[in-house]
């Protein structure tokens, strides 16, 4: 068995970006969806998922991530991505997951790209 | 790509449980590494294989509980040179209707209450061909990436 995924978050003025470190299946993906919730519970509208730490994904996984896409959607707020892997972030576009979430190619593109969408 | 031989196979079986696609990703990727893939083609052949599992752990219900990965190397004998990285992903589950699979779209997936049924668009869209041969001797999954 892998160690399970394993989550930072950092709190800023009006952005959370959670970190992972690790594989997102079920569980991973559940472990996200709680910490996301819970910034949500806090008041944040902008969430960013830095997956630099994440090389590997599964479909259950992701279908998690849809889900905070879609709660994300119900509160008028966003989700966006950074440092996908080049497999994943083919992957969210076969899945047509770009549609509905920013994906940007590293951290500092993510808070430039998503500094100028809020102003 | 029906001129190609193989140059070399290898066959292992693995048990279905819970994160085994891990180990079963491993040996497809040393493979594929082994043949001068480049990294990213790599990495999808593991995402592809991690797919694969998943939905034999998932929707198999093997008897026997085991799965079999078939890995070879197909190419020119004459050079010697390969060319193509064939993986085989099987079980002798209970299989499924290949004609009733309704490819998922994020739109309505959105709106639905399931969100899952993503694995073989996932496995279409990073690999070259794929072919999925499912009847009441189980289901085989036929993936090949070319170098």
């Amino acid at each position: 068995m892998t160690e399970g995924l394993k989550l930072k978050v950092e709190r800023r003025d009006g952005l959370a970006v959670i970190y992972t470190d690790g594989y997102i299946n079920n569980q991973g993906g559940e472990e996200i969806a709680e910490a996301a919730y819970g910034l949500l519970d806090e008041g944040f509208r902008t969430l960013l998922l830095n997956l630099a730490g994440t090389k590997i994904v599964n479909s259950i996984g992701i279908s998690i991530l849809i889900e905070i896409i879609e709660k994300m959607i119900e509160v008028e707020g966003r989700l966006s991505f950074c440092d996908l892997t080049p497999t994943i972030e083919k992957t969210f576009h076969i899945m047509g997951l770009a549609q509905y979430a920013s994906i940007f190619p590293d951290e500092q593109a993510a808070v430039t790209g998503l500094q100028a969408g809020a102003s | 790509m029906s001129e190609l031989g193989v140059l070399e196979e290898t066959h292992l079986t693995f048990r279905l449980a819970p994160e085994m696609e891990l180990e079963v990703r491993a040996c497809a990727c040393e493979m594929a590494k082994s043949i001068r893939m480049s990294t990213d083609k790599v990495e999808e052949v593991g995402m592809a294989v991690v797919e694969a599992c998943i939905n034999a752990i998932e929707h198999s219900r093997a008897a026997d509980g085991q799965l079999h990965l078939g890995l070879a190397v197909l190419g020119s004998a004459e050079a010697d040179e390969p060319r193509v990285l064939r993986i085989t992903i099987q079980d002798q589950g209970v299989g499924f209707d290949c004609s009733k699979l309704v490819p998922p779209r994020i739109e309505d997936n959105l709106k639905s209450i399931r969100k899952r049924g993503w694995g073989l668009k996932i496995i279409e869209g990073l690999m070259d061909e794929v072919n999925v041969l499912s009847g009441e001797g189980g289901t085989s999954v036929v993936m090949l990436k070319v170098l």
